[in-house]
């Protein structure tokens, strides 16, 4: 069937990965090749996205001493909530890890368990911010209040908004999963989000260091 | 393949190794700042974003697997590039707005000088 296709069809160029059942079981540089151009192409989505955050990061850095006669960092923030978030993104990391782990075996249960847990680890993430924001708003400490505010919302809530996508990913990857088993296409899909989850738990490390602890201490 | 799968995806070690890297290098600095052990804030500053630095080198060396070999070194390349854009961003912009603050006059001073002028 498979040598069929390939001496009967002579393959066009391709500009994107069809969902062709014959590429899991083409040989090995075909298969390589492909997933090279899809997951360089994201890995430089990810450098993209890197400058963005570059930005926001550089403008906290700006504004973030501006409190504008509001609150200052040391009266707002928890640091034992943002130890325990920082802690749910490093075991969410870790479990994806495990899940990616269980792929290369090729067990689909694994990977399913895994990447459950995986989210599980986002939602908690999620509603700790959640929980967080709706704090800060109650007390007042509204993005309007001042240009530290602004800067923070901006920067931690476009971070936040990140793991969000990433969490509704990770739910149709999950469908996908259970749809198709590990398909080629899945597992392209099971490393593409692997490396956007990595990604966002790096992010945390320069918002924990610089917005947070930083903030308290000066 | 799974040469090249194992080369891309790591194994149970590289994530243990890494994960337990970045607890230590999470609770660090958080002790730093929560259990106050230095009077100068300068040291601890420096010390949160040495750690800071450290465990994003670790995300990237084990989690995000970048190596210089991956992807015929364009992995790297772009990383490479990113960065240093990044550090033209943010040193510039922190630079600049920073001489800009200390120059300029505050309001009321000035509301203050023109006060007292004769």
């Amino acid at each position: 069937m498979t040598a069929m296709t390939d001496t009967t069809v002579k393959e066009p160029v391709e500009f994107f990965v069809l969902d062709d059942p014959h590429h899991h079981d083409g040989d090995g540089h075909e298969e390589h090749h492909h997933e090279t151009g899809t997951m360089l192409g994201f890995w430089i989505y990810l450098m993209s996205d890197c400058l963005i955050f570059g930005i926001l990061f550089a403008t906290y850095a700006v504004l973030g001493q501006n409190y504008a006669a509001g609150p200052a960092p040391s009266d707002l923030f928890e640091l034992d909530m943002i130890l325990i978030s920082t802690f749910m993104l490093l075991f969410s990391s870790i479990t994806y890890g495990f899940a990616v782990l269980r792929m290369d075996h090729n067990d689909l249960k694994g990977t399913v368990l895994w990447l459950m847990i995986t989210g599980g680890f986002g939602l908690a993430f999620l509603y700790l911010e959640y929980a967080e924001f709706s704090h800060l708003i109650h007390l007042g400490a509204t993005p309007q209040a001042s240009a530290f505010l602004s800067s923070f919302f901006f920067l931690v809530g476009t971070h936040g908004m990140h793991v969000l996508g990433g969490s509704i990913w990770l739910v149709v990857l999950l469908i996908q999963l259970s749809q198709r088993g590990l398909t080629h296409e899945n597992k392209r899909r099971v490393m593409c989000l692997s490396l956007f989850w990595h990604f966002l738990d790096l992010i945390w490390i320069g918002v924990f260091s610089l917005v947070y602890l930083t903030g308290v201490l000066l | 393949m799974s040469d090249h799968a194992k080369g891309g995806h790591g194994s149970l070690k590289t994530y243990v190794v890494g994960f337990v890297l970045s607890v230590i290098l999470t609770v660090i600095p958080f002790w730093v700042v929560m259990g106050e052990p230095f009077d100068n804030k300068g040291i601890a500053v420096a010390i949160i974003f040495i750690l800071g630095g450290t465990q994003m080198m670790v995300h990237i060396h084990y989690f995000l697997h970048v190596t210089i070999k991956v992807e015929e070194g364009w992995q790297a390349m772009s990383i490479g590039l990113t960065i240093l854009l990044l550090v033209i961003i943010m040193s510039g912009s922190i630079w600049v707005m920073f001489n800009l603050q200390e120059n300029m006059m505050p309001a009321h001073e000035q509301i203050e000088r023109v006060r007292n002028l004769p």
